[in-house]
């Protein structure tokens, strides 16, 4: 099949493609030179712009507490669903959508290929599963490796190739596509309804800290030649003055990065960003943070934006959520792992009036203007932590017009509006930088080689958006441009039109992208480790994995570790 | 007759279809195809892999003709109950607990297809704790997390020695974990000291012939040493003396109907409360204090509730209280909470509803969207308001255990049962589809009551021509599509 998106404005950052006016040619589900004219399916892009499809590098969409989130949350549903219609499925919406939907509404943003950041291994399956039954989108997954016993085991006695070998088993295992480290240390002290709070601090019983799980992990990382970089979210989260502890982690890491390439991200920056020592007097901390990334290269970022809305907060961060719940009397729920990790649920409402929510929202928009390059930090809202991600068009539109965050600044609490950074700042992004902050950094960031450009070879997922920058200033339009990526004028996934004006016009099962990590000396499984795995799990060890045909478009890379 | 070979194949590392343990360390030794031997399992497991090819079965598709059951093949069976399901406007569907995930999937297409209502067995079950949880939250952990840490184990309105035979000692007070020991040995000798005093009783029953059995003895108004020992603690909160009950370090026995009360004054206590009466709920306030003080004492305790608090006097309520009393507990401690369910897949039924509705259980489909107002939209109240107009049922028996009216209605209308068995629901029914088992004769997925999937294997074949639910619902969800096709060609 073959597909032709003609004369439009295209932005391709990767190839350095920045709004010529170009066409586009499909072939079988890739991007080719050129195709038959005369037989191809022609789109007319004329006074539109075209993009590679959208990649979000941090999005909680499926798994067990993504669904413990939507069991709490039946008053979240029934203001916001979507009816069947003879081409898709129904389902609920809002902060935390069924899985139908999900797959629908990225779609309908021009969104293709989506990154789930946390995966209790046990509970691989379930995440899987769910994957499975999210349409539209290619997927991939982090299992959460910070708190594992064997990584605190390994790491403490400094076995580093014995740990990689492990994490590369697991990653296969569970097949995972990242290293995701979630409040190292605090989450095994949590089991014990403890934390840490620095990261220095001992984790109770392991005889070991955070700092060096995060440094284990990213030598292991490297050993492995993972094509993502360890993937935290730092300790101490939510908290006052934990600017701090963000940039102790990524200093922690400096020695570590080779060359340009980076060797860390930490992801929902704004979550870490606080300046401050308490609620009171928490100011925003994303000049410190934003000085420090424009002054080295080994780190990545995603923003974590908020939104004010009614959201559901689910973080692995077990300590975290307890907090939150604490300070906001919400409902709460917490779900512990045996071995692994822990996880929390909290439903939030994000206030404009609300001092410490104004800072927030003021503190994420000033990380991505005030960090230079946009190859280092990328939009995200943490989905559905900073709030529900079909509210990514508003953010660009914050991004791009100064008028458009100054409409919102006059209706945040006073105090935190003046006390933003924000008024001093007049940089307003091109849409060249908005296609590298939602696609093209994410899949470079990712090392998704086929995704994030339309280069010749490159998968065919594409959104094309009825805007012409030509004619359209976004610093004074941004409303047009939201609507624009609201409802792309199509998406293109796999090389076949998907979504039309928000419309789905086929429901297409995406793939799940996984790592097959083939180390020279794999772990072996003897007795003696089904013995352990006994002891430290309740199931046996040949029920733990999540073997092919829990994946229903399996899509594994091979990766070769230097161990 | 010559000789014939026997052939005996051992399978190791198999997930248990009955309870919502899931203890998945079966091992299974299968000789012709038929399961001869089962190891690890409890007696219920054992019945199951044993027997399940019993005189019970069900193994060629009926429909009901003439007011009989008549055997037919199973393209008729299954074009008979899609044209029921096609037809109908509010079909309900109901069971998918003792199913596979997999056979759920497929369940909550059809039931968007025809636009009907979608329950599972939670409806007469957990529901109540489901509820509570969208009100209050909970705080849980997989039960891995218990074996490791927790020191103090209360069962709530639950038994597990008879309905989880292998809860206690896989993954509380009887199991090893990291941080804290297996309690198994003082057990031993407790039940040891127990049989032999109930001998001895007996004995000098049978010597004083004529003795009156004497008054049961009052309680003491100290709790028994046990309470005080280190290491694990089992509590056993009930209405009646259980085989649980008896190896608990403490009994508490409940006045029936009384846990709310029970629950709030430990959550007054918690809170440094005084409470000005003797006694609460058949309780000496003195004991609970010191039951009290345990629980804000301990580095890690779980509560274990059952149908016991879920479906006595306050439902839901009750899990409200005890819920709020764990959340309570976490100002002080670390303390969890986990619902005792039933069957195997429970937890994997409303997992996969969830995933796809957002709802747990009682979706209505009925205006083209999940709607969830349980009460209204579930199962049983449908049926009590005689509004459904067909049922399918899956791999439960609802004739047996709902309302008599709620069966009543049922079995007035069009009734699809598919199922392994001959239940009383399938002697009623109007079409009959035999189904194999899932972990036994198929594989699929299920839930643990924790939330942990595990696989269920397939280790023996099914009888012949004997579909798993999975592949039966999608030939009737075939077939549904293609009548729907032409009545829509037909309206045209």
């Amino acid at each position: 099949m073959e597909l032709l998106i003609k004369n439009g404005f295209v932005y391709d950052p990767i190839n350095g493609v920045n709004g010529e006016k170009m066409d586009i040619a499909t072939r079988d589900g890739k991007i080719v030179e050129n195709v038959n004219e005369s037989k191809a399916l022609k789109i007319d892009a004329s006074g539109m712009m075209v993009m590679p499809g959208g990649v979000d590098i941090h999005c909680h969409i499926a798994g067990s507490e993504v669904n413990t989130g939507r069991l709490l949350r039946p008053e979240d549903h029934f203001r916001d669903f979507e009816r069947k219609t003879p081409k898709t499925r129904s389902g609920v919406g809002y902060s935390v959508p069924s899985t139908f939907t999900t797959g629908y509404r990225y779609a309908r943003m021009g969104y293709t290929t989506i990154m789930n950041p946390s995966m209790p291994p046990l509970e691989a399956k379930h995440t899987h599963e769910e994957l499975n039954d999210t349409p539209m989108l290619d997927k991939a997954t982090y299992p959460l490796l910070g708190d594992w016993w064997f990584v605190l085991e390994y790491l403490k006695d400094g076995k580093i190739e014995e740990c990689a070998r492990y994490v590369a088993w697991m990653m296969t295992t569970t097949k995972g596509y990242a290293i995701k480290i979630v409040n190292p240390g605090g989450l095994e002290a949590w089991g014990s309804g403890r934390n840490v709070s620095s990261i220095d601090d001992q984790v109770p019983y392991f005889g070991t800290t955070s700092r060096e799980i995060i440094r284990g992990l990213c030598k292991v990382n490297k050993l492995l030649n993972l094509p993502h970089t360890i993937h935290v979210h730092t300790n101490n989260l939510g908290k006052p003055g934990n600017y701090l502890t963000a940039l102790d982690t990524m200093k922690c890491v400096e020695d570590l990065a080779s060359g340009d390439k980076p060797a860390i991200h930490i992801t929902h920056c704004q979550f870490c960003a606080f300046k401050g020592s308490d609620w009171r007097t928490i100011k925003s901390g994303a000049e410190e943070i934003a000085k420090y990334v424009n002054n080295h290269s080994h780190v990545t970022l995603d923003t974590g934006q908020v939104i004010f809305t009614d959201t559901t907060t689910m973080t692995a961060d077990g300590p975290f959520q307890y907090g939150l719940h604490e300070l906001s009397g919400n409902k709460w729920v917490n779900h512990d792992v045996e071995t692994e990790t822990s996880s929390g649920i909290v439903p939030f409402r994000y206030r404009r009036k609300s001092y410490v929510h104004a800072i927030q929202w003021s503190t994420g928009l000033e990380l991505a203007l005030l960090v230079r390059d946009p190859w280092k930090i990328f939009m995200t809202t943490d989905h559905p932590n900073g709030g529900p991600f079909i509210y990514y068009p508003r953010i660009i539109a914050w991004f791009m017009s100064r008028k458009a965050r100054e409409t919102t600044l006059k209706k945040i609490n006073p105090r935190a509006e003046s006390r933003s950074l924000l008024p001093s700042t007049d940089r307003e992004l091109s849409f060249y930088e908005i296609a590298i902050m939602t696609r093209a950094g994410q899949a470079n960031a990712l090392g998704l080689k086929d995704k994030g450009h339309l280069g010749t070879g490159a998968d065919a997922d594409i959104a094309v958006y009825n805007i012409n920058p030509e004619t359209t200033d976004p610093s004074k339009k941004y409303r047009t441009v939201r609507r624009a990526f609201e409802n792309a004028a199509y998406t293109i996934k796999g090389g076949k039109i998907v979504a039309k004006n928000g419309e789905i016009l086929r429901h297409v099962k995406g793939a799940t992208m996984w790592l097959d990590v083939q180390v020279s000396e794999p772990i072996k499984i003897t007795e003696e480790m089904k013995r352990r795995f006994r002891e430290y799990w309740t199931v046996e060890y040949e029920n733990y994995p999540v073997t092919e045909n829990y994946l229903e478009v399996s899509h594994p890379t091979t990766i070769k570790a230097d161990v | 007759m010559g000789y014939v070979k026997r052939k005996m194949t051992i399978v190791k590392a198999v997930t248990c279809p009955v309870c919502g343990s899931l203890c998945d360390d079966i091992e299974l030794t299968i000789e012709n195809g038929r399961i001869v031997k089962v190891k690890n399992g409890c007696a219920m497991c054992e019945s199951k892999f044993l027997s399940h090819n019993s005189e019970h079965r069900v193994l060629k598709p009926l429909i009901r003709k003439n007011g009989k059951l008549v055997e037919v093949s199973l393209e008729e069976a299954v074009k008979r109950a899609a044209e029921i399901l096609a037809e109908a406007n509010y079909p309900i569907l109901y069971g998918w607990s003792s199913t596979s995930c997999e056979a759920t999937r497929v369940g909550l297409e059809l039931a968007e297809e025809v636009g009907g209502v979608i329950d599972n067995t939670a409806v007469v079950c957990h529901g109540p704790s489901i509820l509570s949880i969208q009100d209050i939250g909970i705080s849980s952990c997989t039960l891995g997390q218990i074996r490791h840490r927790a020191d103090l184990v209360v069962y709530w309105g639950s038994n597990p020695w008879s309905a989880h035979p292998r809860h206690i000692e896989r993954y509380t007070a009887f199991s090893e974990g990291r941080f804290q020991r297996s309690a198994w040995k003082g057990y031993l000798t407790k039940i040891k000291a127990s049989i032999a005093k109930k001998k001895i009783e007996s004995a000098l029953r049978r010597v004083f012939f004529r003795r009156k059995p004497s008054v049961p003895p009052q309680p003491r108004m100290e709790l028994p040493p046990a309470m005080f020992k280190e290491g694990r603690k089992l509590i056993v909160i009930d209405v009646r003396k259980t085989k649980s009950a008896e190896i608990a370090d403490y009994f508490m026995q409940v006045e029936p109907n009384k846990d709310y009360e029970l629950l709030q004054a430990f959550r007054a206590l918690i809170r440094d409360q005084e409470i000005d009466v003797d006694e609460v709920a058949g309780v000496p306030v003195g004991y609970l204090e010191e039951v009290a003080d345990l629980m804000i004492r301990c580095g890690f305790g779980i509560l274990f509730f059952g149908v016991g608090l879920t479906m006595s006097k306050g439902k839901l309520r009750n899990i409200d209280a005890a819920l709020s009393l764990v959340r309570d507990l976490n100002m002080r401690t670390k303390f969890v909470i986990m619902p005792m369910r039933g069957h195997f897949n429970v937890a994997g039924a409303n997992t996969v509803f969830t995933w796809q509705t957002g709802y747990p259980y009682a979706v209505d489909f009925s205006l083209g969207y999940p709607r969830y107002n349980p009460g209204e939209t579930s199962v049983t109240d449908v049926l009590l308001r005689g509004e459904s107009e067909a049922s399918l049922i899956v791999a439960s028996d609802p004739v047996a255990n709902f309302p008599r009216k709620a069966a009543e209605h049922l079995v007035k209308n069009p009734l699809i049962v598919i199922d392994p068995h001959m239940s009383v629901t399938a002697q009623m029914a109007d079409v009959v589809i035999p189904s194999a088992f899932v972990g036994i004769e198929a594989s699929g997925t299920a839930y643990r009551m924790d939330h942990v999937p595990l696989p269920l294997k397939k280790v023996v074949d099914p009888p012949k021509g004997v579909l798993p639910d999975e592949e039966i619902l999608r030939r009737i969800l075939s077939e549904v599509r293609k009548l729907k096709r032409k009545m829509l060609v037909e309206a045209a």
